[in-house]
């Protein structure tokens, strides 16, 4: 049975401080993020220490653990591999990518290798189409993947590298990139520095630079109208549509046997010139 | 490769992406030289009421897909009422297809930190909240620096700029589940608990976080009040149509030449948006497509004029959505394409409710089944009856959203579905992956 480090019940203070005192159960998807920090995984002891924190019993906090993808029933590898084989990155190669990797690596979906390096998963959309197909190590992207890149990056990782993602920060574990889950700044000089925007994400914007299009009549000391004057706005704009309506409905007044008057078009349109005239 | 006419070119709008062509724009000193924080100090000189009638003038609709006037629901917040309020970002970007709010938090993360003040000072929330993906992790390094530069500089805490106004900002990592992109499902998520929706009514504008009045906006509605804020609401409508202002970010995946994120005046059409992304990859041509992730209805070749704003979109019989265009062609199989999006669905369903937690684990086996070459003619009929028995009958529009696809490619596809029935096309799936298919 693990017992959590001092560290770590330090900062689980400082997580159930963010939130308000009579709410602290919203600290609980940071602090299961927080007990992966130090086991990798959320074990029964996990469960325990938040329960204990929080106040709460473990079939409380085991419902919520079990809910979400993120949290790991079982111990993980120091990489989480993560494919994306929904519908678009699968039609471009995903499926193809990760079925190469589960050969190439000999485990299945949520299973680690033995060397205890990587552990393996096909994901749901990442959110990044426009990069397709994509994988993730620790949540971190490499854009544009095929079987033969995405071998070479588990490939370079069970030998003790790490490969720089395509966008995002340099790779740490999955333990340290828990620590950030649970809502900590990323220490690391420089990481938060990396990984410049790639160029789908800036297409469209290239496209309007190099055509010198930009958003005309953007003037950034157009003065907030107060709601006082807004509302007089609005007020004399109804009244005048009221009046034009009005004066339309008194020239041309409903039919007796109740049908709408809208044959006479001609005659309405007229009356409403007239009434917006007299305004 | 073609290039785009003027005329096409003119649709593009760079507004809420114009910052990520500078590279160092999440940084503050950056940011705050491209008008940043200039939307804050303003606002904080106007009354709140008067921003919110900002807001309702401007047209603005909320991003995140369903398109409700934010201004009107800002404006359902109690005011007076002695509760505490709260504002929540929902940044839980998950709907296949739909990637704007990652880049934007990603390249600009202080655009949405202000977008969040604003609003907040505008609805009297003394605390907010972005419930950002968790697999997001770049975005939310950038923005976890972006909420720590914002602090240090009296943008946030105590006394915001000397006004009085007082707000604390929590980033705050999700787990991996779909649903809590849902927004009542965030709320609990949020909370502490399973992601799982909420009946309605009561709204979140009464009951929403810890039963307190909260307003939920998604990313692309909050990072667009600074903009408003700064050029008001007028300069705001001379971009969109009368019913859907504004710019948006049409996000452009698969089968053509560039795909990517091209911001445009809603009302674009996906003619337009092809030529801008340099047409169809050679050798391709469009077969069907999604106006806004795999939650919206196909829609196909005949639709590619149909104006992508809320109206149009919903007259051609889909959804405007997340503007998450996914682009498939002739080489791309509709059965298949539905099989993998049920996948999802069956996936990440949160099992509350029987018709969709059912209803998705079936559809799923009926798919493989017809994917393997052993599916029967009246499977089609199962699947469109399994249809009906899920939409409009779970709490929220997961389940719905997992019908989408179904029904219209059956609409539009049907002879592809017969033709695996019926042996013409090949079986796309093995006998290993059919395990458990019967």
């Amino acid at each position: 049975m693990t017992v959590f480090t001092e560290e770590t019940r330090a900062r689980a203070r400082e997580i159930i401080a963010r939130y308000p005192a009579d709410r602290s159960r919203s600290a609980l998807l940071p602090l299961l993020h927080l007990v992966q920090s130090e086991e990798g995984y959320v074990s029964p002891a996990g469960v325990e220490f938040c329960a204990e924190v929080l106040g709460l019993n473990k079939a409380q906090v085991g419902a919520v653990a079990t809910f979400y993808t993120m949290y790991k029933r079982k111990p993980t590898g120091d990489y989480l591999v993560s494919v994306c084989t929904n519908t678009m990155c699968n039609v471009l190669g995903g499926q193809q990518v990760y079925d190469t990797l589960a050969e190439h690596l000999g485990v299945g979906h949520d299973e680690t290798t033995e060397d205890g390096k990587i552990t393996l998963e096909h994901a749901e959309c990442l959110a990044a189409c426009d990069y397709g197909p994509v994988m993730t190590v620790n949540y971190d992207f490499f854009d544009n993947v095929d079987a033969q890149t995405a071998l070479d990056v588990v490939d370079e990782l069970r030998a003790g590298g790490r490969p720089m993602p395509t966008r995002g920060a340099r790779l740490c574990t999955l333990k340290e990139m828990a620590v950030q889950l649970a809502g900590f700044a990323d220490e690391r000089p420089g990481a938060v520095a990396d990984g410049g925007p790639g160029e789908p994400s800036l297409r469209g914007l290239r496209l309007a630079e190099q055509n010198g299009i930009s958003v005309p009549g953007f003037d950034p000391n157009t003065p907030i109208r107060s709601k006082a004057e807004a509302d007089q706005a609005a007020a004399a704009a109804k009244a005048k549509a009221e009046a034009a309506q009005a004066a339309g409905a008194a020239a041309n007044p409903p039919a007796a046997d109740r049908k709408p008057a809208g044959d006479a078009a001609r005659a309405q349109q007229r009356n409403l010139k007239e009434a917006e005239a007299q305004k | 490769m073609t290039t785009p006419r003027p005329e096409t070119l003119a649709k593009l709008t760079p507004v809420l992406t114009k910052r990520w062509l500078s590279p160092d724009a999440w940084r503050i000193g950056t940011y705050e030289k491209l008008d940043g924080y200039a939307a804050l100090r303003k606002a904080l000189k106007a009354h709140p009421d008067d921003l919110i009638q900002l807001i309702k003038d401007s047209g603005l609709r909320g991003r995140g897909g369903a398109g409700f006037p934010t201004g009107l629901k800002w404006g359902f917040i109690p005011q007076g009422d002695g509760k505490p309020h709260y504002l929540v970002v929902n940044a839980d970007e998950g709907e296949p297809g739909t990637c704007k709010d990652l880049p934007l938090m990603t390249h600009d993360p202080h655009s949405l930190v202000e977008g969040v003040i604003i609003a907040s000072y505008a609805i009297r929330a003394n605390r907010a909240y972005i419930y950002i993906r968790g697999e997001a992790v770049h975005a939310a390094r950038r923005l976890r620096n972006a909420v720590q530069e914002a602090y240090a500089k009296g943008y946030l805490g105590k006394n915001v700029l000397g006004s009085g106004f007082d707000l604390e900002l929590v980033v705050h990592s999700g787990a991996g589940a779909y649903i809590c992109g849902e927004e009542t499902a965030l709320l609990d998520s949020l909370e502490g608990f399973r992601g799982q929706p909420r009946l309605r009514p009561p709204f979140p504008a009464t009951h929403g976080l810890y039963a307190s009045p909260t307003v939920v906006n998604n990313v692309g509605t909050i990072a667009s009040v600074p903009y408003i804020v700064l050029g008001g609401a007028d300069w705001w409508k001379t971009m969109g149509t009368e019913k859907s202002s504004g710019p948006m970010i049409y996000s452009l995946s698969g089968r053509i030449a560039n795909p990517g994120q091209y911001e445009c005046s809603m009302g674009i059409t996906l003619r337009e948006l092809i030529e801008l992304a340099g047409g169809m990859q050679p050798g391709h041509n469009l077969r069907f497509w999604t106006p806004g992730g795999s939650s919206t209805p196909l829609l196909t070749a005949e639709h590619l004029d149909v104006p992508l704003d809320f109206e149009g979109v919903a007259a051609a019989g889909s959804i405007l959505g997340t503007t998450a265009t996914q682009i498939f062609s002739d080489q791309d199989c509709p059965v298949y394409a539905t099989y993998r999006w049920l996948e999802f669905y069956h996936h990440e369903s949160c099992g509350k409710c029987t018709p969709c937690r059912e209803g998705n684990y079936w559809m799923v086996r009926v798919y493989r089944r017809i994917l393997a070459g052993e599916g029967t003619h009246e499977d089609l009929d199962t699947l469109l009856d399994t249809c009906d028995n899920i939409l409009g009958r779970s709490f929220c529009g997961l389940g719905d959203g997992a019908t989408s696809s179904v029904t219209s490619s059956l609409k539009y596809f049907k002879q592809d579905y017969l033709d695996y029935i019926e042996g013409r096309t090949a079986p796309k799936l093995s006998d290993k992956q059919l395990v458990g298919a019967h």
